[in-house]
């Protein structure tokens, strides 16, 4: 009921898929990279967005990625491997074109996330780190993101799918699978996974305006607030004497 | 007296497209930058000391004195780094903020950055929320052509570039120097202090780490005066913040309000429990905060009243669970998250996180073994205050916590998988979706 | 400790007792000086300090500053501060509690097959959880599994199951060899040390972290379950492959050397070594091995006994009166090379002796009498970290000298000492040391030289092959002289420095003293009881093989020559062949294979006596294990008895005594007269030099290190490669008048135009002399025709 097995073998563990040396990195992608290089004081602070950007390229760190970040950034292939394996974002092997992400930190498994995430990996005929065999859909078992108001939180590219129930979840994987397009709640139209990769790599798609600005429960002090007529007090109005009730013996 | 709830940052986030410059300047944005850019740099870091802000990602040091520590003389080049990494469980006020207002951050930078005589700062924002980077790199873009990054920026004679930077997904970035090895482009590793990063950070320059909510809270301060600021909260701990509420409340959400409200008053802002459930146990700022029961409603949500219950205030996000909740599931599950995201880099973190999760495993599953509860004590015991960091204190926090308010739930854990005393089922909520395609905000 | 004033040194008090510790003392090393052990794993005094493993965890119940830490502070990391108490678990329940925690979590995920692991019996942790941990672990859960050992290079293996996580080898490949060729790799529990690709690591010095390692997660291939620690005996030495002068720890078991370890040297190799030094150790292991002597008879080498071979040699030495050249080479250690120095002189009446087995000029000759011979070194391994600047002129000291190159890399990163480098290339092991690179052809040394400014700190390094760059060895000492610079000679071999104060040079005799000059004859004649010597400068080694292979020499004694180094390896042959010659050598080399009686001699490892390094200092060689054979030293004593003019040298002892008492020489000597640079040649230059694992004998055996040699190749700028219609990759036939060798050529940027590097002497391809150039020379590079 908790999810996966405790796992206590690691036969695959401490490298990229180096067999798999497909790339589609090209001299654009290297212009590119050298575009990411320039934007820091030292080349190698790029590395992470550069992995970014080689994972926009070939849906995970391929061998010839990890090559040319290390030209770039002046260090040794393997400095790199350490930096790629370390971040959970970056891939050994490629992504789905959709990457799905269940959140099943407490507050999120509790709240459905456990039931969500068996609901969606039944669906897609995957487990954790799989992708499936047509390579649409890729999934994976993720920590708090950071919108537990939301919760149960499911990801699809790094994009909010709030609120998620597994009826919804279904539905939305049915839709990207035939290319129906899908609105996060919270950001931009679903593309990929790759273009989304891209905007990590800091070359923004002008989809910024998309979405809303924020959910109702962002807003859900500020509107009661509004509807109570409570504000922070306007400067120079009188400092607190009393702050706020029910504050007995810490107030000043 | 101040009102219960204080709307600052959040008071723009209803506007028609709020995140864009337009929206931001309609709404006041850019005027504390303009104070600031007037006043001398020793000034605003004064002003932000005399308001007695202290920083909203967990820690709660001093933000005025931290600025205060960047030693001028020093050659190299100043940093100014925005921490922007939220990911400790429960904690989602700086994603929201980001979207719906990024300027309100970005206009915190000018003022951070000129304070501290920065002229590149970054802002390292996790890897996995890719909307938040596209509002932040476009809020960027804006600025540059507004004349409000670059050179000379609005006729000051200040120059200064903000990098936005994507992380890929690491717990640990938020502790202020793996965050600045991972931007160094390592891998997310803490470092040994000395040296701080005040006197030797990104680059082994002078460097200041905040976190996005203290930033952000910077231009309504220097806008509306330091007494002003401090004039809200309690006595040691001043001014608004943000107080995040999810679980198995009726409505959750962002509450923005004067530190030293009390849950219970949270609580009813958010309409209270779900109908027919009572509340079972809560985290007052984040898993890595040692738990709460009903008994703690009342104290005030401040640094000195949750120290006083032996808890903390950390990034304020109330996780809220009801009765029909298995604190030995929530308290593995929250384990779980620490051996995800425990670096590796010492070995009570590493190993301990190992351990914790296979003892707290089989007392969920109901396999654990006579002493398996006072076993878990003692590892937590040989993990706390043994670590490189404080990651490992919060794992610990949860469990010795849990285990000190919830002890014989644990020790059922010796005959009775958790998953029959407390059907999984029923502590899940789903809700259904009105015609318009909006949540609705009532829970079953 | 000398120069440290009262006014550093803080007073603080460590379970109890006083102790004082120049300021910036870690806590630890403070307790080590007092003879307090404080277990420890990712620590190590010669990496950064890194308060990962927690191991070292003690109390502090007073920072100096009458407040206490409410835990205990990792003592690895933790300055000493005045007035400070500590308390280790020998005091403190609450710091013995920690380690104990500590030790318990380090092994639950530890396997327990010390049974079969290499470090079983000498292990850190296993030592550390006897004396630091419980009795009884209280883990029942399942440990972390990972397949068993996984092969980083050609010689280390990493068991990532006994893995602590510790990080001192990723530390040491990062800050002490520059080579983060291994690193840490995932995370959390998961985290491991990884590499990337497969096949050899352009390492030369990843050895190391076999020993440093404080488990059993690196273990050498050559070492593995060869023994257990306490079957081991060890003897201190020093090492015979280079003239860097590592002290080694050297393991034998029933007779035979097992391992090496880099010896703890602080003023050398402080705890270092390379990996030829390490696992480079059983060439004299080979079918080639000389038990016996050998005598050429109808044209064949015959077993013979020593009488009979002695007698042969005698004969022929003789017979060939005083035409005779003596070659030594640079395999010997002092005490040999002087014997060699006397046998020539007293015995055989001749000072046409020379140890040089490579090219060499006749500047560099009157170089090394002028400046080198009997005289100190004005630089040290310590001075090489206090300098304000080191030019490098003519060495590449990766290959040549590799604890020079780490000595610098430790300068660079720790205090930032600034590292010119004169030459045609800025080699991968130049830029570890960020050196500012003033490009020349080979030959032009000299000039550029001239470009930078030298003050009373600089240093100058200088190689061996700066003896084929006109002008460049006296502009080195003129240069230096006029600034007050420090300069020293970096002889390639750990033979040379030795050779040269023994006077295996035709122009000086020990300690420096001028052939020429008769005072110095008469000081030595008396020293030796002979009635004179020869007052001629003899043949140099060019002079002594080209005259052999005319007939015009009659004889040849040899130590540890190969026709492949000298400048022309044909000329060497033909004098081999030509000549009458007395071979004494370990195994059936070239040059013995070619002589009419081969004496064998004594591997370093059966042998005692002394090696000069780079620096001048004398490093003791002991026998590690026991020979058949005699020293060279003994050999020649036999064969002067039997020529009737006694050499007078018991053992190496005798041989050191005398070469001390002689002393150094006082006297005047023949200046060094300036030497005019000539212009390199027109067309595509040769520049090179001899790599670490090269086709070099000492190499022999140890296949596995092969491997991880960097790979034949031709160098060249994108330019000139441009210019010659060649891409990187192609393989190109590069030959001299007297052959080729076919390599495939790198594109590299940071190398002069118009210049190529080409692998001087790699395994299984002709040598330069074989091919008939040397450095500086015009070569013919052509695309190799495709085969059909």
């Amino acid at each position: 009921m908790s999810g996966k097995e405790f796992q206590t073998y690691f036969p695959h563990s401490g490298r990229i898929d180096e067999a798999n040396t497909s790339t589609e990195i090209d001299e654009k992608t290297i212009a590119e990279l050298e575009e990411i290089v320039a934007r820091y004081p030292q080349p190698r602070s790029a590395v992470l967005p550069m992995l970014h950007l080689v994972q926009s390229v070939d849906g995970r760190v391929s061998p010839r990625g990890l090559e040319v970040i290390a030209e770039l950034a002046g260090i040794t292939p393997a400095q790199v491997s350490g930096v790629a394996t370390f971040y959970t974002m970056y891939r050994k092997h490629p992504a789905g074109k959709h990457h799905i992400g269940i959140c099943v930190t407490a507050l999120c498994a509790v709240m459905g996330g456990d039931i969500l995430y068996d609901k969606v990996s039944e669906h897609l005929g995957v487990g954790d780190g799989e992708t499936t065999a047509d390579g649409s859909f890729s999934l994976e078992r993720i920590e708090c993101n950071a919108a537990c108001d939301f919760a149960p939180v499911m990801m699809v590219n790094w994009e909010f799918l709030d609120n998620m129930t597994p009826e919804k979840a279904t539905q939305i994987l049915d839709d990207l699978a035939v290319g129906r397009p899908v609105k996060p709640n919270r950001g931009a139209t679903l593309t990929s996974f790759k273009e989304n990769e891209r905007v990590l790599a800091g070359f923004n798609d002008g989809r910024a305006d998309e979405g809303v600005s924020a959910g109702e429960p962002s807003l859900l002090g500020l509107s009661i607030a509004k509807e109570r007529g409570w504000a922070a007090p306007k400067p120079g109005a009188a400092p607190k004497e009393e702050a706020p009730e029910a504050k007995e013996g810490s107030g000043k | 007296m101040t009102d219960l709830l204080t709307p600052v940052l959040c008071e723009n986030w209803g506007t028609e497209k709020s995140w864009k410059l337009s929206a931001y300047l309609l709404s006041g944005g850019f005027s504390a930058a303009k104070k600031a850019l007037k006043l001398a740099p020793a000034d605003v870091v004064g002003i932000v000391k005399d308001a007695g802000l202290r920083g909203r990602g967990g820690a709660g040091f001093p933000t005025g004195l931290k600025w205060s520590f960047v030693p001028q003389d020093n050659p190299n080049p100043k940093y100014l780094v925005v921490n922007a990494d939220e990911s400790e469980p429960g904690t989602c006020k700086d994603m929201p903020l980001l979207l719906a207002s990024p300027h309100t951050l970005l206009e915190g930078i000018v003022i951070s950055s000129y304070a501290i005589n920065c002229h590149t700062a970054f802002v390292y924002v996790r890897g996995e929320v890719v909307h938040v980077a596209r509002r932040l790199q476009a809020a960027v873009a804006e600025l540059h052509e507004a004349g409000w990054l670059g050179k000379n920026i609005q006729g000051s004679g200040f120059d200064l570039d903000i990098v936005i930077h994507s992380g890929a997904g690491a717990y640990i970035c938020g502790e202020e120097t793996a965050l600045l090895d991972s931007l160094e482009g390592r891998r997310g590793q803490p470092r040994l202090r000395p040296p701080f990063p005040a006197v030797a950070g990104l680059y082994a320059s002078p460097t200041v780490i905040n976190n996005v909510e203290s930033i952000s809270t910077v231009p309504s301060i220097i806008k509306n005066g330091a007494e002003w600021f401090a004039g809200m909260g309690t006595e040691k701990s001043n001014g608004f913040t943000f107080y995040s509420l999810s679980g198995h409340v009726k409505r959750p959400g962002q509450f923005e309000a004067p530190l030293g409200i009390t849950f219970r008053q949270l609580l009813e802002l958010s309409g209270g429990m779900r109908d027919s459930h009572e509340l079972k146990f809560w985290t007052p700022g984040g898993s890595s905060t040692p738990i709460l029961t009903p008994e703690h409603l009342d104290v005030p949500l401040d640094y000195e009243g949750m120290a006083s219950v032996g808890s903390m205030l950390g990034t304020k996000a109330m996780q809220v669970f009801d009765e029909t909740t298995s604190v030995v599931r929530t308290t593995l599950r929250w384990s779980e998250f620490y051996k995800h995201e425990s670096c590796g880099k010492c070995t009570p973190c590493r190993e301990g996180t190992w351990w914790l999760v296979q003892l707290l495993r089989r007392l969920e599953a109901g396999e654990g073994q006579e002493g398996d509860v006072d076993k878990l004590l003692a590892v937590t015991e040989d993990i706390n205050g043994l670590s490189f960091c404080a990651l490992a204190g919060g794992a610990v926090a949860c469990v010795t916590s849990a285990v000190r308010h919830f002890r014989p739930e644990f020790e059922l854990g010796y005959t009775t998988p958790a998953w029959e005393s407390f059907p999984y089922e029923r502590s899940a909520v789903f809700i259904k979706d009105r015609p318009d395609g909006q949540s609705e905000g009532g829970r079953v | 400790m000398s120069d440290i004033v009262a006014s550093d040194l803080v007073t603080l008090t460590i379970d109890g007792i006083e102790v004082s510790v120049p300021k910036g003392t870690t806590i630890i090393r403070a307790a080590e000086s007092i003879g307090i052990a404080i277990p420890r794993f990712c620590d190590h005094p010669l990496l950064d300090p890194r308060g990962s493993c927690r191991q070292c965890l003690v109390e502090i119940p007073d920072a100096g500053n009458g407040r206490g830490f409410p835990v205990p502070q990792t003592s690895c990391t933790m300055p000493v501060a005045p007035g400070m108490v500590v308390q280790t678990a020998a005091s403190s329940e609450k710091a013995k509690r920690a380690q104990n925690g500590i030790m318990e979590l380090l092994l639950i995920n530890h396997p327990l097959d010390c049974p079969i692991c290499d470090k079983g019996g000498e292990c850190p942790l296993q030592n550390q959880a006897l004396l630091a941990g419980r009795g009884e672990s209280r883990f029942d859960a399942k440990k972390r599994r990972f397949p068993k050992p996984t092969s980083i290079n050609g010689q280390l293996l990493l068991d990532r199951e006994r893995c602590v996580l510790c990080a001192r080898c990723t530390r040491f490949a990062q800050e002490i060899a520059d080579d983060p060729y291994i690193a840490l790799v995932e995370r959390g529990a998961l985290q491991q040390v990884g590499r990337v690709g497969e096949g050899p690591l352009r390492s030369y010095y990843l050895g190391n972290v076999v020993q440093i390692c404080p488990v059993g997660a690196f273990t050498a291939k050559s070492y593995r379950f060869e023994s257990r620690p306490f079957d081991l005996v060890s003897t201190d030495t020093t090492c015979e492959h280079c003239a860097s002068g590592c002290s080694l720890r050297v393991d034998r078991r029933h007779g035979t050397v097992r391992r090496r370890l880099a010896g703890n040297n602080p003023s050398v190799n402080e705890e270092w070594n390379c990996d030829k030094g390490r696992f480079c150790f059983v060439y004299g292991r080979g079918a080639d091995r000389l038990t016996h002597p050998l005598i050429r008879e109808n044209g064949s080498l015959r077993p013979a006994s020593w009488p009979e071979a002695l007698a042969a040699a005698a004969a022929g030495l003789s017979k060939a009166e005083k035409s005779v050249g003596v070659l030594t080479g640079g395999r010997l250690t002092t005490e040999n090379a002087y014997a060699y120095s006397k046998f020539a002189r007293a015995v055989l009446g001749t000072n046409s002796i020379d140890f040089r087995s490579r090219p060499f000029s006749v500047e560099e000759t009157d170089f090394l009498a002028a400046e080198v011979a009997g005289k100190e070194v004005g630089v040290s391994y310590g001075d090489l970290e206090n300098a304000s600047q080191v030019v490098l002129v003519g060495i590449e000291p990766e290959d040549e000298s590799p604890m020079i190159l780490l000595r610098l890399i430790k300068a660079v990163r720790k205090r930032g000492l600034k590292v010119v480098l004169v030459d045609f290339i800025n080699t991968y092991g130049s830029k570890k040391l960020k050196a500012r690179w003033i490009q020349c052809r080979p030959g032009e040394e000299a000039k550029a030289l001239a470009q930078v400014e030298l003050d009373e700190k600089s240093v100058i390094l200088v190689g061996e092959r700066a003896a084929l760059s006109a002008g460049t060895l006296s502009a080195v000492a003129k240069l230096s002289a006029e600034a007050g610079a420090s300069w020293a000679w970096i002889p390639r071999r750990a033979g040379d420095f030795g050779a040269v104060q023994a006077g295996c040079l035709p122009n000086v005799l020990p300690g420096g003293r001028p052939v020429t000059q008769s005072a110095a004859r008469v000081d030595v004649a008396a020293a030796w009881e002979v009635d004179s010597l020869p007052g001629e400068i003899g043949l140099d080694a060019a002079a002594i093989l080209a005259a052999a292979a005319e007939g015009d020499l009659a004889a040849l004694v040899t130590a540890g020559i190969d026709p492949r180094d000298f400048a022309d390896s044909h000329i060497a042959r033909a004098a081999l062949e030509q000549a009458f010659v007395v071979s004494l050598e370990p195994r059936l080399s070239q040059a013995a294979s070619l002589a009419d009686v081969v004496l064998p001699v004594a591997l370093i490892e059966e042998q005692s006596g002394s090696f000069l390094n780079w620096e001048g200092r004398q490093s003791v060689v002991n026998q590690v294990v026991k020979g058949s054979v005699p020293s060279d030293l003994r050999v020649l004593s036999a064969l002067a008895d039997e020529l009737g003019s006694p050499l007078g040298l018991k053992d190496a002892a005798a041989a050191a005594a005398e070469l001390g008492e002689l002393g150094v020489w006082e006297g005047s000597r023949a200046a060094l007269s300036a030497v005019g640079e000539k212009q390199p040649g027109e067309g595509l230059i040769l520049g090179s030099w001899r790599e670490l694992f090269d086709a070099g004998s000492g190499a022999d055996g140890e296949e596995s290190l092969q491997t991880e040699s960097f790979y034949p190749t031709a160098v060249m700028n994108p330019k000139t490669a441009a210019g010659h219609g060649f891409e990187n990759g192609d393989r190109l036939v590069v030959s001299g008048p007297r052959g080729s060798i076919t390599v495939p050529l790198l594109v590299y940027p940071d190398i002069v135009e118009d210049v190529i590097w080409a692998s001087f002497n790699a395994r299984g391809l002709p040598s330069h002399g074989e091919i008939g150039v040397v450095i500086g020379e015009p070569v013919n590079v052509g695309k190799e025709e495709a085969k059909v």
